[in-house]
């Protein structure tokens, strides 16, 4: 009787997941389920492009289940909870699914509603979000409309997915006012809770030299208490005011909600314990994580989905071999920043090397963490390779799981940000 | 690193006044950290939220952010700013004699 490894979430991480055990592992000794509640996969990278005109809703968006190879089954339902001591899952059409090994890629959902007035009356009209499809459809249609005043771009709190992406928004929410010659009468302000544009040194200072650059106002350490529409403001919770007239935010982010209705395997806010270099979740060791799920310090972000997917599916066959677990993921992230203009930065890091200057993934490379127009071809150029290379759980040629340290500008971070970036860099 | 007296006890703290060893900590250290950031006496309210800030350090080894803060103690966002108008992450971890919660990216 073959074992079977149930993966729930059929988005970035547990596609790549369950392709790379499904090539990894004979279809006579191991079954591979993907469970999700819907059959809409979302090319999420794709949403930021929305309110400019540059993607629509219709092309972000596949079959979940085409995107899985032949042999992994894929079964349609939401989750009602895991049972951990069983081993068994029991979803929403009233049956139950045993597992030999769970992988959780359940990725993060938005929670609008916990932030005080954020759905009220504004929601949709005056405020805003990218987040998802309908939101980055109707900001679209806002955003044609809008022709001066205060836009704000508020993050109400952390964690959020793809950090990086409202300060994207900013950039090129500049670009194209700018293309429409309204850009005098807008006035943009980036609203954050964190102590910068970015938590990491060498990585604020430049972005937040581009926002300055670009004339964007930068508010820190705001925590979003109330989202005010009639009034037209923002109310951080130790009351300080923010006035909009379009404000486009980024919602409070939590685990899928049956990690909360599972006993024993999510934190507070419904993400997953998990152990960083195994990805074996803490609760039980039949359990890895990959993805948003997790609460690892590591970004959300497809990119590290991708690069823990190696991880995940060495140590899941390891741990289904009685074996112990040694594949390593060292928190590996990698972003495209646009920057607006056809230009755009890229930054690469783990859990110990911040993002610093320097080329990707070698001397030769793409530039790091500097606009270039290479990094918004290489941008642009990802969404093929999302789909044909990542989802089917093949590696990128060049593009190691573990960080490349070659190229990288390592004494920039080492001297506290201070040694400027040197011309030819790459060393 | 400093060594700061508190209520008659030695601790040592960080550039940000943060103790740097958790066990140095004990009520009347967080009574006087709480008098020296202008928050007063503690009510009820603030030990429990002191409370849930060390037990959650102890078993996790970071203390929370303010929602998970507001969930594992049933102390709504609104009300900790009414207790820690600084920041209730930052600054109970302060009085909870525990490092500063890191922000993640």
């Amino acid at each position: 009787m073959p074992k079977r490894i149930v993966v729930l979430g059929g988005g970035t991480g547990g596609t790549i997941a369950a392709n790379r055990l499904r090539r990894s592992l004979a279809e006579e000794d191991v079954d591979v389920v993907v469970v999700d509640r819907d059959d809409d996969h979302v090319y999420q990278p794709g949403l930021l492009f929305v309110p400019f005109g540059m993607s629509t809703p219709s092309r972000l968006v596949r079959p979940r289940a085409r995107q899985l190879l032949p042999g992994v089954r894929f079964v349609r339902s939401a989750v009602d909870a895991v049972d951990l001591q069983a081993g068994s899952v029991a979803l929403d059409d009233g049956s139950t699914l045993g597992y030999d090994v769970l992988v959780v890629a359940s990725g993060a959902s938005l929670l609008p509603g916990e932030t005080e007035g954020l759905t009220g009356g504004g929601w949709r009209r005056s405020v805003h979000t990218f987040y998802d499809l309908e939101g980055a459809a109707a900001l679209a249609g806002a955003m044609a409309r809008f022709d001066g005043g205060e836009l704000v771009v508020n993050v109400a709190d952390m964690p959020i997915k793809c950090p990086v992406a409202p300060l994207e928004f900013s950039f090129l929410a500049d670009w194209w006012f700018r293309r429409r010659r309204v850009r005098d009468r807008v006035h943009l302000t980036f609203v954050t809770p964190l102590d910068g544009a970015f938590t990491k040194a060498v990585c604020n200072r430049e972005l937040s030299g581009l926002l300055a650059a670009k004339g964007v106002d930068v508010v820190t350490e705001f925590n979003t208490g109330t989202v005010d529409a009639d009034a037209g403001r923002l109310v951080s919770y130790d009351g300080r005011e923010v006035p909009f007239d379009l404000a486009v935010v980024v919602p409070l982010h939590g685990g899928a909600p049956y990690v909360g209705r599972s006993p024993g395997l999510g934190d507070p806010l419904g993400f997953v314990p998990t152990d960083p270099v195994t990805l074996q979740a803490r609760s039980h060791p039949d359990v890895f994580v990959i993805g948003d799920a997790t609460d690892l310090a590591a970004s959300k972000a497809g990119s590290v989905a991708h690069f823990e997917g190696e991880v995940v599916a060495h140590n899941v066959a390891r741990h289904l071999q009685g074996r112990p677990l040694d594949a390593a993921f060292d928190g590996h992230a990698n972003c495209f920043i646009e920057s607006g203009f056809g230009k755009a930065l890229l930054i690469d890091f783990n859990d110990e090397v911040e993002p610093v200057p320097g080329h990707f993934p070698g001397p030769v490379g793409l530039p790091l963490l500097r606009e270039s127009r290479l990094n918004h071809l290489g941008k642009l150029a990802f969404e093929q390779l999302y789909w044909h290379v990542l989802l089917p759980g093949r590696s990128i040629p060049g593009v190691p799981s573990r960080m490349p340290r070659s190229g990288k500008l390592l004494a920039v971070a080492a001297a506290g940000g201070e040694a400027g970036r040197s011309g030819a860099g790459g060393r | 690193m400093a060594v700061m007296t508190y209520a008659g006890t030695d601790v040592d703290v960080d550039a940000e006044g943060f103790l740097t060893d958790a066990s140095q900590w004990n009520e009347g250290v967080a009574a006087e950290i709480a008098r020296a950031e202008g928050i007063g006496e503690l009510t009820d309210r603030h030990w429990l939220v002191i409370g849930v800030m060390r037990r959650e350090f102890e078993e996790k080894g970071a203390g929370p952010a303010v929602r998970a803060l507001a969930k594992v103690s049933g102390v709504g966002i609104a009300e900790l700013y009414q207790l820690f108008p600084k920041g209730p992450a930052k600054e109970a971890a302060k009085i909870a004699g525990i490092p500063k919660p890191r922000g993640c990216i």
